[in-house]
């Protein structure tokens, strides 16, 4: 369990990015911090594993302040995936992987053995694990950042706009392979984005933000559906757009899902 | 042509001491210079002073310093080491600003990667940032390498032997082809090392020549 | 011995017999400094425009930049050494070493300085309707200066420097007190001499840098 107790963060040249943030993250659940750009998600990931140290409040990692641990020790402790996969340029694929491993001093082959198994885990081809990051495309370079903060089997994992760098195909794939993981090895996940639709897909526990880290609503996402808070979450989940004003309508004798353009979008499959 | 034949040995020996007088300073301007910059570029007002006067040693002429150092170190004006101190001063003043550079400009991300993944300040410093740097440092270390190489043979003025003794000898005994074979000995020289370094690099930083591919 | 050494030292910059005389430290430094400003001049009257055109066309770079890396090769005592034979005792010679060795740093100078003005600001100027020439002199000039100046820094440096190697050759100046006082082991006066060119290069390089920073606000 992650709890955040009344935590701010302004930063030395004054801008406030987090103001008196209260949360409690389920272990073995995946939330989602979504909002747009600047309000703050990034900031509240970093201070789980302290890049960032809140200038007040608390974050607790099962009732235990993070800000009593080593910060070394508690970054080795929890997978960490960056917004541009941040890989080491100067380390081949199956290297990069293997850096929690060996840093935790793991020997060398066991580390590798670990590496090209993570790697598989997350379907990237074993003969792209000798190349270096940037002989990769970008799709490739988010899995192998993603196999990174797998290898060392954190309980915790932080996941940054992990594919918010790749084309719609590759993130969509990108985003099932994460369900079928997440159903498999059952971490307690924070993952952050801009996008709802992504936030809803992935999300057991979805966190509306505003601007300077202000909760606007918290839940799953059907209650977000079905009662959203005010307007600026009607409007940030969608619910003003055509797209989610879904209907059932009867056409040519069969009952068919319509949107509020009257665009068909679906059947109604069996329930 | 008999003139060759007869010093053939003789310039082996030279070559062999320049060799080293040159090579030493160098790799000692290295050792200093790469932990100084480092430390300079995370402490910008201190290092700031520190890079400073690593360029006014480099403004001193080297004539002068190579008979001001022996003063100070209590040496024999005559003693090789006279020679490396003041090489290797002029080698940490050029690689100091290189590496303060070189770690300065390091991508932000790569070295916010190393600190999410749990590298203490030691293990970022040494398996990340001085590889990251490395190519940066090597760019200079060429260029401090070759003219190390071509200044080491001013040490001839004051009587300390290497290829630029055939300079020396040469004028004296106004014999045109000594002074020639050593100008070329030491331009061989110099590009020989230059290619040792090149090589050194490939070997060491094989990732900074991986091309971008398209997939 | 060291200490001997210094107060040695000392002890000859204090004595007026060489504060007068040919052999005196003024008139070696008035020496030291003609040569100086003699080969600087030669030399920025062949570097400049070839300099400034390779910066203005662009032409030639690759071409400016292997020549500027190739003579850092080359040993300044054995480029002196051999031109002194060739050409014979003299002025000539060692001038001729003294101007090829500084040639590099004011080119260099020239066209990086040219290069570092900002694309933007000389299309604006052609599109004011500036000639390429006014582009030149009014616009690239003017900003480039701080880093021409820059070259002009180094190139001086450079040849005070060689010019006490070239005492060797008998050009005279101020390295005359650093050749003879080890052939002759007074080591005091090479101490002596070699103080003096270090103050002198000091106090050229603190002047151009005030020079530079000036050229960068204006
Ligand atoms: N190191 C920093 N120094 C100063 N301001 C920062 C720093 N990091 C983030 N900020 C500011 O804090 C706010 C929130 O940033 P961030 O948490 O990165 O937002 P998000 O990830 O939601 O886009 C922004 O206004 C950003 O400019
Ligand atoms: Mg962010």
């Amino acid at each position: 369990m992650i709890e955040f107790r009344s935590v701010s963060k302004t930063f030395a040249d004054g801008t406030t990015a987090v103001r008196d943030f209260s949360l409690v993250l389920p272990s073995r659940t995946t939330t989602v911090f979504v909002g747009s750009s600047g309000c703050g998600k990034t900031t509240l990931l970093r201070m789980v594993n302290r890049l960032v140290e809140p200038s007040s409040g608390q974050v607790l990692i099962d009732d235990v302040d993070v800000a009593t641990r080593n910060p070394v020790e508690l970054r080795r402790s929890i997978g960490y995936v960056m917004q541009h996969a941040g890989l080491l340029p100067h380390r081949r694929v199956v290297d990069n992987v293997a850096v929690p491993l060996r840093l935790a001093g793991v020997g060398r082959s066991e580390a590798t053995s670990r590496a090209l198994a993570a790697l598989e885990t997350v379907g990237l081809d074993p003969a792209l694990a000798r190349r270096y990051p940037r002989q990769l495309s970008g799709g490739q370079q988010q899995r192998v950042g993603v196999a990174r903060g797998l290898v060392a089997d954190p309980n915790i994992l932080l996941m940054d706009e992990p594919f918010g760098a790749v084309d719609p195909i590759v993130r969509d794939d990108l985003q099932q392979e994460l369900l079928r993981l997440q159903r498999e090895l059952d971490k307690t996940i924070v993952f952050v984005t801009h996008d709802i639709d992504e936030a809803f897909l992935l999300g057991d526990q979805v966190v509306i933000l505003r601007r300077g880290g202000e909760v606007a609503q918290v839940g799953t996402p059907a209650e977000i559906l079905a009662d959203p808070a005010d307007d600026f979450v009607r409007t940030f989940v969608g619910l003003d757009k055509a797209r989610r004003t879904l209907h059932v309508e009867e056409r040519a004798g069969a009952r068919i899902v319509v949107d509020g353009d009257g665009r068909p979008a679906g059947v109604l499959g069996p329930a | 042509m008999s003139w060759l034949d007869a010093n053939l040995g003789r310039i082996g020996d030279l070559a062999l001491t320049h060799l080293w007088l040159s090579v030493l300073p160098v790799v000692l301007g290295l050792l200093v210079a790469v932990p100084v910059g480092w430390w300079a570029q995370r402490h910008p007002r201190l290092g700031g002073v520190l890079l400073g006067s690593g360029s006014i040693l480099y403004t001193l002429p080297s004539l002068p310093l190579l008979t001001i150092i022996p003063v100070i170190l209590g040496t024999s004006i005559l003693d090789p080491l006279n020679v490396v101190v003041v090489l290797s001063l002029y080698a940490v003043a050029l690689l100091l600003r290189t590496a303060a550079d070189a770690f300065a400009q390091l991508p932000r991300e790569v070295v916010d990667a190393a600190d999410a993944t749990g590298h203490s300040t030691w293990q970022r410093a040494l398996r990340v940032e001085l590889p990251l740097a490395g190519p940066v440092l090597l760019a200079g270390v060429r260029v401090v390498s070759v003219s190390t190489v071509s200044l080491v043979t001013v040490g001839a003025l004051i009587g300390v032997s290497n290829l630029g003794s055939l300079f020396t000898e040469g004028f004296q005994r106004n014999y045109t082809f000594e002074i020639v074979t050593g100008l070329v000995a030491v331009v061989l020289l110099a590009l020989l090392l230059d290619g040792l370094w090149v090589l050194l690099g490939r070997l060491l930083l094989p990732w900074a020549r991986t091309e971008r591919s398209a997939a | 011995m060291s200490d001997n050494v210094f107060v040695g030292a000392g002890q000859w910059l204090t004595d007026s017999a060489h504060w007068s005389g040919t052999d005196g430290v003024p008139a070696r430094l008035l020496e030291h400094l003609g040569y100086t400003v003699l080969t600087v001049v030669i030399a920025a009257a062949i570097a400049l425009p070839l300099g400034l055109w390779i910066g203005h066309t662009g032409r030639l770079r690759g071409l400016a930049v292997a020549l500027t890396g190739s003579l850092r090769a080359l040993p300044t005592l054995g480029l002196l050494t051999l031109v002194v034979l060739w050409v014979g005792i003299g002025l000539t010679g060692p001038i001729l070493a003294l101007v090829v060795l500084s040639v590099p740093p004011l080119l260099a100078g020239a066209y990086a300085g040219l290069e570092s003005v900002d694309r933007h600001t000389i299309d604006a100027a052609r599109g004011l309707g500036f000639t390429e020439w006014q582009v030149l002199t009014r616009v690239e000039i003017p900003l480039a200066l701080p880093l021409i100046v820059g070259g002009f820094r180094s190139a001086v440096l450079q040849v005070v420097s060689t010019a006490t190697v070239a005492a060797y050759i008998g050009l005279g100046g101020l390295g005359t007190y650093l050749i003879e006082g080890v052939q002759i082991r007074d080591y005091p006066m090479t101490l002596a001499g070699s103080l003096v060119v270090v103050v002198l290069a000091l106090v050229l390089d603190a002047g151009f840098a005030l020079a530079q920073r000036s050229a960068a606000r204006s």
